[in-house]
């Protein structure tokens, strides 16, 4: 996967958590993943098409998502409830737009699909193409996250 | 401007539905409901007084594109504003609410007061 591509996906998730929870992620050093188990405990995930296809995957700690979905709500949430699951979709489908908007700046035209939320200890992402992808990982306050991507470029 | 104008804000997403209205209050609206899809926006504009529509682009059953062309078509309705949020400012987007009439325009991820100026700017152009 060519590396000019991972940059749209780094800043646009750095710009969805800073903007609606007021989090400011740190980046690590991206590595290659040849397996589907997730790194997080929920996941969301999204297909792409276009000039590029393939997929897109957010995967979060539990401690990592109710901190980022609390300030997000104004509201301290406790449990992995729906609300959990519906913010991971929506930050999910943020981080695409910013990124595909981002693309569009280098003359690619990328459409997505409606995210799915997937959750559970040890779950698996099933990109688009298979794999393998590229695990950007992130650290937060309130624990890790990665950005999990895909792509046929 | 008032603060008292009622809002309705209209998402698939029940919590991006409590985020707006989060964003909202942190602002000063407070008159604000709410509906899960064009449909259910048109019965409550049917229904009730809005001032200004807060519509996510993209939502089964009606999207938020089809309400704004349903709004600007009704007699009694075409004049409410209408703020269109989407999640991606992609030029065809942009170019294709323009024409069917949206007031403004505002793209996922976005603070509160980014917010505010953007139907600030809706009403200023309405009054003026």
């Amino acid at each position: 996967m060519d590396v000019r591509f991972i940059n749209p996906f780094l800043e646009g998730t750095m710009s969805v958590l800073r903007t609606m929870a007021f989090i400011e992620p740190r980046p690590g050093k991206p590595y290659l993943k040849k397996n589907n188990v997730a790194q997080g405990d929920i996941s969301g995930i999204i297909g792409l098409t276009g000039d590029v296809r393939g997929s897109l995957a957010l995967s979060f700690s539990e401690r990592c998502i109710m901190k980022i979905v609390s300030n997000m709500l104004g509201e301290e949430i406790k449990s992995m409830n729906g609300d959990i699951k519906d913010a991971v979709g929506e930050i999910t489908n943020m981080v695409s737009g910013v990124a595909r908007k981002k693309l569009e700046g280098m003359d690619l035209t990328i459409s997505a699909a409606i995210p799915t939320v997937v959750s559970g200890k040890n779950h698996s992402i099933l990109h688009v193409l298979g794999g393998p992808s590229i695990i950007i990982p992130f650290e937060t306050d309130h624990g890790p996250f990665v950005v999990d991507v895909c792509l046929n470029a | 401007m008032e603060k008292k104008i009622s809002i309705l804000v209209v998402d698939d997403f029940a919590t991006m539905r409590k985020v707006i209205r989060n964003l909202l209050k942190q602002v000063g609206y407070e008159n604000i409901v709410e509906a899960e899809n064009g449909e259910a926006a048109l019965s409550v504009l049917k229904s009730r007084k809005v001032d200004l529509i807060i519509s996510d682009w993209n939502m089964p059953t009606m999207s938020g594109y089809e309400l704004l062309k349903a709004v600007r078509a009704d007699d009694e309705l075409q004049k409410t504003p209408f703020l269109m949020v989407t999640a991606e400012a992609l030029k065809d987007n942009v170019v294709q609410a323009v024409k069917a009439g949206v007031s403004n325009y505002i793209v996922k991820p976005f603070t509160a007061e980014v917010l505010n100026d953007k139907i600030s700017q809706i009403f200023k152009k309405t009054a003026s």
